[in-house]
């Protein structure tokens, strides 16, 4: 039986106080924005705490009620979930000082927004926490719910579209890897992580592989790797800007950090023919999201399909990484932090501008962008880490790929890593050119509170200091299971 | 970042973050000035602007004596961001230093009353703090962090004027140098795999992978040359250069002396000599091929220059040429070639920004752009075409101006070498040179003008003194020229002194040539 070790207090709190703040302000929806407020500095507070203990005394285990696996609930945090659960923390507290404004004038939204908000929260922490399949699938699903709530809180026709989409997409992804669980749980007899991946090596052959493929088709549909990418843009593009930061920035994050700890964690590997398929899906992601991130018209549009791309590099690392290459885990991952601050901070300007011009209408920001220099800051600085330019927490994560790419000769792999980079410079800079153009006409303009100005800036000065700190982060990334580890253990095994 | 805070940093560490900050922190404070704020925003630039000048010439007595700067910052797992200063950094630091304050006093002329002064002084700051991080990097990842960060921030210069025009000049750019900027990613990493290391040295680092991956590093040598090619406008990768024209006339001062141009150089010769080493370069065959481009650019910069007759455009073509004396002067092996490739890095960005200010004076003062609208502006303006006449005879080559150095070395190279196209290709494009430039010096001395020319227009602006003193424009346009001028004669006159360029050349290619 595992002990209960430091830092448990630490982890119930990440989960409980977005929870009981969510609960509060779904009941006291007059003081909502204060509750929110503080339960997300609350949040960022402890999880910050949290990454710290991690960080100095390594994997942080607890047991819920005190049962032991398999009949209780086991939590565990190791370095890979901490560096999650700490960016989803700035995202989120930072977002919140956003939707704090962003919402002033919206009665109804801010009604909504806050108690579902933190409901998101909570199931990403509980799911950066689980150490049990049934238990991701529990965080996984109210996940799904709760941002699906929230891209419908725009109203209007295009909004409850691109819910509903989302929705089944949503629903159908949950089932799929419900349905691994359960086929998994028949063969193991239990859904802890540890117990069935000790149990995986022996499980009755096309059993456990058919399980394994349902449990990552379903996440990969809810990660929107191409071609399964086509929910994200409408879902993305329509949410109110800082729902679609959120979505963008952290939601599918979650969904591919599920997918990495199933393939280390669970199935050992997964295989070489699965990584490489991953692989050239990641590729295709990546020119097909960033060609169609230069031909949107809609800034909003355009930052979703840039998601699309950037998701595919997460993908792109996959044979890399399982070919033994150690840096590229590390680099895959560095990649989903950068572009989790990098995406919310784009996302959050292009609320700025939307909120300001009243559209998004790329041809037409040109007034809009010369008003708000802070904002376009904000954007060209998210848009170096996008490109991969130093010193940035993208330049760190492509390095690493494109060390791994040219270690093994996978010279086609550089290609794509580089072409995606200067596909978003192409995409970065038709926003950002209009800066410098003199504005068209005038239009009647509505301000913006700074607050929403400073937020945006904030995550995109982030994106730019990660990659400064990689001296730092690397050693917590090796924390617990050390994803490299696993990789080298697999290789060899796959080897052998 | 540790090191930033250890108690026992020594100031030798420090200074080259110093000088790095010098320029960066009044930038960022311009980009939040309002812009009547002229004042504070001119003290920050030339305060910046003296203050760097200063402790590069601190940093010229130090290294003279032996002292070594160097900081380093880990970046990644097994790769710092390394900043050093030894004698060929300081050639350049010493040009950007120097040639950044003589182009902020004319900027802040030139712009008088224009548009977007903050952001256009911020981004000039940047530039610049980009220029001489390029100037100090000690491995080839710091290098590439700051030749990246040129192309960002020289952008928003070439675009300033925001024309349809400037906004196509700027695409046109940013094409070019983005590709080129994944072109110098992918051959950074590829020799890092090879190597396990990225350190500038001085005979290169190759040499323990040479004879094992040769195929390997001449892709390298491809790709990295290729990367920093763009910048050094080899044809015929120099397509931006000539649209990079649209942009305000300091602007191209400092983008074809000083920082964008002069970097893809400094990076040719920094690939050649500290990353691959000259020796293990030619036994790799790939310092022939470089010459033959650098030999083709010069003649197709110079063809081309004769045919513009818009000014700008001539001395933009002329740049192509000029500035691959320099690669030219690295891939003729040898130590006196060597010698003038190096010392043109600095005589060429000295001659050209005088050219460019001319340009820009004519064009500020009597809305001349044309090499056809020049005739007799000698007599309405006899500074700004003395100014103007002392470059172009530099650049043509004739003694003793500055550029007849570089051109006597490198021909001394090539016989050295025993080779003698490059003597051939020097001697057609110097006559090319002066087939360009004498015309526009006729036009100016010996024609009559056709049209009157227009009132002046910046005394009426600038207040009585100015009125009283009569300049023939305001004069923080007319000192910068006539400085830099003063320098190329200077720097060609005197160049046997201790700390000329020449000397500091023959410096460095006595260490990269003769190292034990």
């Amino acid at each position: 039986m595992l002990p209960v070790l430091a830092a448990p207090a630490w982890m119930l709190a990440v989960v409980f106080v977005p929870l009981a703040a969510a609960l509060l302000c779904f009941l006291l929806p007059r003081r909502a924005v204060i509750l929110g407020l503080v339960a997300a500095v609350l949040t960022a507070a402890v999880t910050f705490a949290l990454t710290l203990e991690v960080a100095a005394a390594g994997t942080a285990h607890t047991l819920l009620g005190g049962w032991a696996a398999p009949l209780g609930i086991l939590w565990r945090a190791d370095g890979l979930s901490a560096a999650l659960l700490a960016m989803t923390a700035l995202v989120g507290v930072t977002v919140s000082l956003y939707a704090a404004a962003y919402f002033r004038d919206d009665a109804h939204a801010r009604v909504f927004f806050w108690p579902l908000w933190l409901l998101l929260w909570t199931a990403l922490n509980a799911l950066y926490l689980s150490a049990d399949l049934f238990n991701l699938y529990v965080t996984l699903e109210l996940l799904g719910f709760a941002a699906v709530s929230l891209t419908a809180l725009g109203g209007g026709a295009a909004a409850l579209t691109g819910a509903i989409r989302y929705l089944l997409v949503s629903v159908l992804g949950s089932l799929s890897y419900l349905l691994g669980v359960a086929l998994l749980y028949h063969s193991c007899g239990s859904v802890d992580i540890g117990l069935v991946a000790a149990c995986i090596p022996d499980a009755p052959r096309p059993a456990s592989q058919v399980a394994a493929a349902a449990m990552m088709a379903g996440l990969i549909l809810k990660t929107a790797l191409f071609p399964f990418h086509f929910w994200l843009p409408p879902a993305h593009g329509s949410a109110p800007a800082p729902v679609s930061a959120v979505l963008s920035a952290l939601v599918v994050k979650a969904s591919f950090y599920l997918l990495l700890r199933l393939w280390l964690d669970v199935l050992g590997g997964g295989g070489r023919w699965a990584a490489e398929l991953l692989g050239l899906l990641g590729v295709a992601a990546v020119l097909w999201g960033s060609v169609l991130a230069l031909r949107q018209e809609r800034l909003k549009l355009l930052i979703a399909y840039s998601t699309v791309a950037q998701i595919g590099y997460l993908f792109l690392a996959l044979p890399l990484a399982v070919a033994g290459g150690a840096a590229a885990w590390t680099g895959a991952l560095y990649l989903a932090l950068a572009h989790g601050l990098a995406k919310a901070a784009m996302f959050l300007s292009a609320g700025n501008l939307l909120r300001f011009g009243g559209h998004d209408r790329i041809a037409e920001l040109d007034s809009a962008v010369h008003r708000l220099p802070l904002t376009l800051t904000a954007f060209a600085l998210a848009g170096v880490s996008i490109m991969g330019l130093p010193p940035s927490g993208g330049f760190i994560g492509k390095w690493l790929l494109l060390k791994a790419a040219f270690a093994q000769g996978r010279f086609g792999l550089v290609v794509v890593i580089l072409l995606g980079g200067v596909l978003a410079a192409a995409y970065v800079f038709k926003v950002v050119g209009h800066a410098f153009t003199p504005a068209a006409r005038e239009r009647r303009l509505r301000t913006v509170p700074p607050g929403m100005e400073w937020s945006a800036l904030l995550l995109a000065a982030a994106a730019i200091v990660l990659g400064l700190t990689l001296p730092l982060i690397s050693p917590l990334l090796q924390v617990g299971a050390a994803p490299a580890a696993m990789a080298t253990a697999f290789a060899a095994w796959s080897a052998a | 970042m540790s090191a930033l805070f250890d108690p026992r940093l020594p100031a030798d560490a420090l200074l080259p973050l110093l000088v790095l900050a010098s320029s960066l922190l009044p930038g960022l404070v311009v980009f939040f000035l309002g812009e009547a704020r002229v004042r504070t925003r001119t003290a920050l630039n030339l305060g910046g602007a003296f203050l760097k000048l200063a402790m590069v010439g601190w940093m010229i007595w130090g290294v003279y004596h032996g002292q070594r700067y160097e900081l380093r910052l880990p970046l990644l797992d097994d790769l710092d961001l390394v900043l050093r200063v030894g004698a060929l950094s300081l050639l350049f630091l010493v040009l950007s230093a120097g040639l950044w304050l003589v182009t902020t006093v004319y900027a802040v002329g030139y712009l008088e009353h224009s548009p977007h002064r903050s952001r256009f002084f911020g981004f000039f700051s940047l530039c610049v703090t980009a220029t001489v991080g390029v100037a100090m990097a000690g491995n080839l990842l710091t290098f590439l962090l700051f030749f990246e960060m040129l192309t960002l921030t020289t952008y928003p210069l070439v675009v300033h004027r925001g024309t349809e025009a400037a906004r196509e000049a700027g695409v046109v750019y940013l094409t070019h140098t983005v590709l080129a900027g994944a072109l110098l990613l992918a051959g950074t990493v590829w020799l890092y795999t090879l190597t396990g290391t990225l350190t500038f040295a001085p005979q290169g680092f190759v040499g323990d992978v040479a004879d094992s991956h040769p195929a390997a590093l001449t892709a390298i040598f491809a790709l990295l040359i290729g990367g920093v090619g763009v910048k050094a406008a080899l044809v015929p990768l120099h397509g931006w250069l000539p649209r990079a024209m649209v942009a305000p006339a300091p602007v191209s001062a400092l983008l074809h002396a000083v920082a964008v141009v002069k970097a893809g150089a400094f990076g040719v010769v920094l690939i050649v000599y500290d990353v691959f080493g000259i020796e293990q370069a030619a036994a790799l065959g790939v310092t022939g091929p470089l010459a033959l481009v650098a030999a083709v650019t010069i003649v197709y910069g110079s063809l081309r220059a004769l045919f513009q007759d818009d000014l700008k455009r001539r001395l933009a073509f002329s740049t192509v040429s000029q500035v691959s004396y320099i690669v030219l002067g690295v891939a003729i092996v040898g130590p006196l070639a060597s010698v003038g490739g190096i010392v043109h890095l600095v005589h060429q960005g000295v001659m050209k920004i005088t050219l460019f200010f001319c340009a820009g004076n004519l064009a500020e003062t009597l809305g001349i752009h044309k090499v056809s609208e020049m005739n007799g502006v000698g007599r309405r303006m006899p500074w700004t075409m003395g100014a103007f006449t002392i470059a172009a005879l530099g650049m043509i080559g004739v003694p003793p101006m500055a550029g007849f150095i570089s051109k006597w070395y490198l021909s001394l190279g090539a016989l050295e070498a025993g080779v003698h196209w490059p003597l051939y290709v020097l001697i057609a494009s110097s006559l090319l040179n002066a087939a360009y430039f004498l015309p526009i010096l006729h036009a100016a001395w010996m024609r009559e003008p056709t049209t009157p020319w227009p009132e002046p227009a910046t005394s009426a602006q600038s207040g009585s003194s100015a009125r009283r003193l009569q300049p023939e424009t305001g004069w923080l346009l007319l000192l910068p020229p006539l400085v830099t001028a003063a320098l190329s004669l200077l720097i060609g006159l005197f160049a046997s002194m201790p700390v000329s360029p020449l000397e500091w050349s023959l410096l460095i290619a006595e260490r990269e040539f003769h190292y034990p």
